[in-house]
């Protein structure tokens, strides 16, 4: 009976008789005897943990896609990033794995210092004055970021642009069957919003737009701030973190709110998840803004301290009245992200940002060089993801790369529907997206690029 | 009754150097001192003007911060000593059942294999992932008594809403609009948010004299224009809802949907399952019962389990066992699409799983006993100065009640549990539930000794003791922790969110 519980039987005896009860099981006397399980729950039995380390290592050797089985070429909102030792070994330490949310700021003031060095470092990369403290992925962060917008525009229409994430545009419309926000979604022109498609609408009052679409492509925020002045509207921008540092930021764009994907800042791939949601905001929306936002204050000496601030907008307090009905969040990857940012630095990230784009432009130039193989959009800048079409079908074409030792990308058929406004019904099922991180070497470009042009022939 | 071993959860010997402020990453940042290291990768980096419209790129990299790896390593982790955590002590955290998270679940959720895998890799590449989702479906069906579930929510709140939208779904395919949700005065805060975001209007319902629901009440409240009620039971008042099997019925009666808000299933695994009681839609806080730590905040997870009638609505894509005994993907016939942005929190599912198969179906059955009988211990061990709100037995945690310590010493539930804190315990919720008056809301957990739960009594004893004769100590307190109690308002009043706020 391996566990993890203290309590010896002498013990449990002495607790009972405390109690007056005969046994542990009248502590559950409350309930009615007809409802209670008999018998057992239907499940194995406990085992010991090296039994259970062995089998979930089996489970893990199931997957054969793992970066460190197959060279990981695929992009399209998770990347491969060079985590270091530093950042694992800081980021694990068991106090802050176990604390829960600093309610108590006075012996938390190790978390609420890292999440304001974390905010500040995102408020700096996003050029708005306010981050909060995460949410739980980009895709949670897009939605609230409709909810702030549709609340404070006052309109339900929310123009959302194709270039967003497909799987995030669809957490977005899952959600609105709730709010009732009519999304409407503006497909791309040469990897752009098409703004003009829209144009006169007075009925949006919120304009989503990528920084880069998951294509790679680089969108037109002048244009769209345009059209945001124009019909009066909340202006929303996805942005990557990583080439935040080096593109104009969404807040020198022009957008009232900013949010992002936080992954590629120090979170391994991870199947999906935990990630990390980034949120930032301009002033005059602080009072909308969802989830925790840590403050820096005073303690009765006088000596700098950090808390949880605004808390009227939580659900907490102000229950179906509040602004979000977030509570936990994903605070330890935003802790994980300020170390990864503090490891970096200035220059760092701007390098990885920099390698990111160069070295997606070096793999695009090789494997387009190949015959049958094509850019999606030709002559398009693209900045860490780009999208190719070839004459295989997308899945075929990875299944093949998989047994050559490599995650070739991902194909779009599996990610963007059918119909979707973003791609070319006509090429949809032959293109894949490609990313190359600051990880990947001009030797496996190589490689890749002969695998690639092996499995074509 | 004392025991003679030294408690093993107290922390008040942990040791804090100093109390000088901790300067942040930017105070520490020298221009051009540098930590990271990139691999050698022989691709030239061309100027991005190059490659990218040059009016899109910044003047200048967005300034982070310029530290060396040393003070890095110095600076995360002095921040970490002035941390309370469940590794350092007993955390006794109401409603948020801060049991000790088991190191192996620590070592699974790093293993290459798991951790390093794209959430986009086809199937074929992922089998071990989509087999150890579905193994974790069938488990926490099982433990719950339902019929089929989502993994994607990220936590409570989050599958508080997705299991709303089935309702609404569920309705919906029904022909039938249907407006209110009905909810407790002792409920979260979590559960009105989302069911304002889900588009219902919210209906409370009173708590009686017992801390049970209202049953009269709700019958008041009952017609066809009830989508459902969301109940948590236990309550959190550390209550079972006795009359839950009355409830079912008269919701069902009416053609509404009952929601349990899992958050405090730890008291009742393996003993009684909300599929059994009569729910339809329930969420799991794995970063409660199942031991997967709480990271300052979150990370969570929140699965969504259903009762056969609404399986057909979940959010897809599923993990799914196929015949031929592989496993794939597939939406559901009437999906409500997708609530995540990839497929949950699937390293916190890794953790949970893990330690399911560590304890198996008899081990949660001792996890539920053992965490009951910690908090009625305690219950009963500190009534003398802390009664309980309701005084009987208990589940998973005691709601006492500070109103006569009050009124007697001026002596507020927050001081006492700013006062335990120097003693070397997190202190308990406070205020919450909000229906309770100077609520103190103690949750010790199944992973606490008996030596713990003692010194933790002894503890609120002095506390109270002191309270009588020098109220001011309390009320002073906390004296020992790298700050002293923070001033809020102003933090709100002069609000400073980031470094570059100062003034
Ligand atoms: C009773 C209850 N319901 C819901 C929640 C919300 O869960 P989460 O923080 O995972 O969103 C909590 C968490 O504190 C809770 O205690």
């Amino acid at each position: 009976m391996p566990d993890y519980m203290p309590h010896t039987e002498a013990e449990i005896e002495s607790m009972l008789a405390f109690l007056d009860l005969a046994s542990i099981d009248e502590l559950f006397d409350a309930i009615p005897k007809a409802l209670q399980v008999t018998g057992g729950l239907a499940m194995a039995d406990g085992a010991p943990e090296p039994d259970v380390a062995f089998e979930m290592q089996r489970i893990a050797a199931a997957n054969r896609g793992a970066a460190s089985r197959l060279v990981c070429f695929a992009g399209a909102g998770a990347y491969d990033h060079e985590v270091p030792s530093v950042v694992r070994a800081l980021a694990g330490r068991g106090e802050f794995v176990t604390a829960y949310t600093p309610y108590q700021p006075e012996v938390a003031q190790g978390m609420l210092q890292a999440i304001f060095e974390f905010q500040t470092l995102i408020s700096r990369l996003y050029g708005l004055p306010i981050s909060n403290a995460s949410l739980y992925d980009g895709a949670a962060s897009v939605t609230e970021a409709i909810n702030l917008a549709v609340a404070s525009s006052k309109r339900q229409g929310v123009l959302l642009s194709t270039g967003v994430h497909p799987t995030w545009r669809s957490v977005v419309k899952t959600f609105a069957r709730g709010t009732g926000h009519e999304i409407i979604e503006v497909g791309l022109v040469d990897g752009r919003t098409d703004l003009a498609s829209v144009a006169g609408r007075e009925d949006i009052g919120t304009v989503v737009v990528p920084q880069t679409t998951f294509l790679g492509t680089l969108d037109d925020l002048s244009a769209a701030r345009a059209l945001c002045d124009q019909l009066g509207a909340v202006m929303v921008v996805v942005s990557d973190p990583v080439l935040a540092s080096v593109l104009k930021s969404p807040g020198a764009m022009g957008a009232d709110v900013a949010v992002g994907e936080g992954q590629p800042l120090g979170t391994a791939l991870s199947f999906g998840g935990p990630y990390l949601g980034l949120f930032a905001c301009s002033a005059a929306q602080v009072r909308r803004l969802p989830g925790r936002l840590v403050g820096e204050t005073l303690d009765e000496e006088g000596r700098r301290a950090y808390v949880t601030t605004l808390r009227a907008r939580e659900q907490d307090i102000r229950r179906e009245k509040a602004t979000s009905n977030v509570c936990s969040n994903q605070t330890l990857m935003a802790v994980t992200a300020a170390i990864q940012l503090g490891w970096l630095g200035t220059s760092g990230l701007a390098e990885v940002a920099a390698r990111c784009i160069s070295s997606t432009r070096h793999l695009a130039e090789a494997v387009t060089a190949i015959d049958g193989v094509e850019l999606l959009l030709e002559g398009v800048p693209v900045a860490r993801d780009v999208a190719i079409t070839t004459p295989l079908a997308g899945e075929v074409l990875l299944e093949r790369l998989a047994d050559e030792g490599f995650l070739g990308g991902v194909a779009l058929s599996a990610l963007v529907e059918e119909g979707d406004g973003s791609v070319d019904p006509a090429l949809r099922e032959r293109t894949i997206v490609m990313s190359a991180t600051e990880r990947r070497t001009a030797d496996e470009v190589e490689r890749f690029t002969t695998a690639m042009a092996t499995v074509i022939r | 009754m004392t025991a003679g071993a030294a408690p093993g959860g107290r922390a008040s010997s942990a040791p804090l150097i100093g109390n000088d402020r901790e300067p942040t990453l930017f105070e520490m940042s020298v221009p051009g001192r540098t930590a990271y290291q990139l691999r050698t990768t022989g691709i030239p980096v061309r100027p991005l003007a190059e490659l990218l419209p040059a009016e899109l790129l910044a003047e200048s990299p967005t300034d982070i911060a310029e530290v060396s790896e040393r003070d890095l390593v110095a600076h995360f982790t002095r921040l970490s000593h002035r941390q309370f955590s469940v590794d350092l002590g007993a955390y006794p955290l109401g409603s948020c059942t801060m049991k000790y998270n088991p190191k192996l679940c620590d070592t699974i959720a790093a293993m290459p294999g798991l951790a390093d895998v794209h959430p986009a890799a086809p199937a074929s590449m992922t089998q071990g992932w989509l087999e150890l989702m579905v193994e974790l479906e069938d488990a926490l069906c099982e433990v719950t008594g339902m019929a089929a579930a989502t993994l994607q929510p990220s936590a409570g709140a989050a599958g508080e809403l997705t299991g709303l939208l089935l309702m609404a779904a569920y309705h919906e395919a029904n022909g039938d609009r249907r407006r209110r949700v009905l909810i407790p005065d002792s409920a979260h805060g979590t559960n009105p948010a989302s069911a304002a975001l889900s588009g219902y209007e919210v209906t409370t319902i009173p708590t009686d004299e017992r801390g049970l629901v209202d049953l009269a009440a709700l019958r008041e409240a009952l017609d066809a224009d009830v989508a459902g009620i969301m109940l948590t039971n236990p309550n959190t008042a550390g209550l079972f809802e006795e009359d839950i099997a009355e409830i079912a019925a008269a919701v069902h009666e009416v053609g509404g949907l009952l929601y349990y808000d899992g958050a405090n299933l730890n008291a009742i695994l393996g003993v009684v399952r909300p599929g059994d009681m009569g729910f339809d839609i329930i969420h799991m806080n794995l970063h409660k019962t199942f031991a997967t730590p709480h990271g300052g905040g979150g990370p969570g997870a929140g699965p969504v389990a259903v009762s056969q009638r609404v399986v057909d609505f979940l959010p897809g894509p599923k993990p799914t066992r196929l015949e031929d005994g592989t496993f794939g993907w597939s939406t559901p016939p009437r999906s409500i699409g997708r609530v995540h942005g990839w497929h949950g929190n699937t390293l916190v599912l890794a953790r949970a799983l893990t330690y399911i198969k560590v304890h198996g179906g008899d081990g949660l059955r001792r996890v539920a006993e053992r965490a009951v009988l910690n908090a009625n211990w305690l219950r009963r061990r500190i009534s003398e100065h802390y009664p309980a709100a309701h005084d009987r037995i208990c589940m998973h945690e005691v709601v006492v009640t500070g109103t006569a310590l009050k009124r007697a010493t001026g002596v507020r539930a927050i001081d006492v549990a700013k006062r335990l804190l120097e003693e070397g315990f997190h202190s308990p919720t406070v205020y919450f539930p909000l229906i309770i008056d100077e609520a103190l809301m103690f949750e010790p957990t199944e992973t606490e000794s008996l030596q713990t739960l003692e010194a933790l009594a002894e503890a609120l004893d002095r506390i109270a003791v002191e309270a009588h004769e020098h109220p001011d100590e309390v009320t002073a307190a906390p004296r020992t922790t790298p700050v002293r109690r923070v001033d809020e308002a102003r933090a709100a009043r002069t609000l400073i969110p980031t470094e570059d706020a100062r003034v």
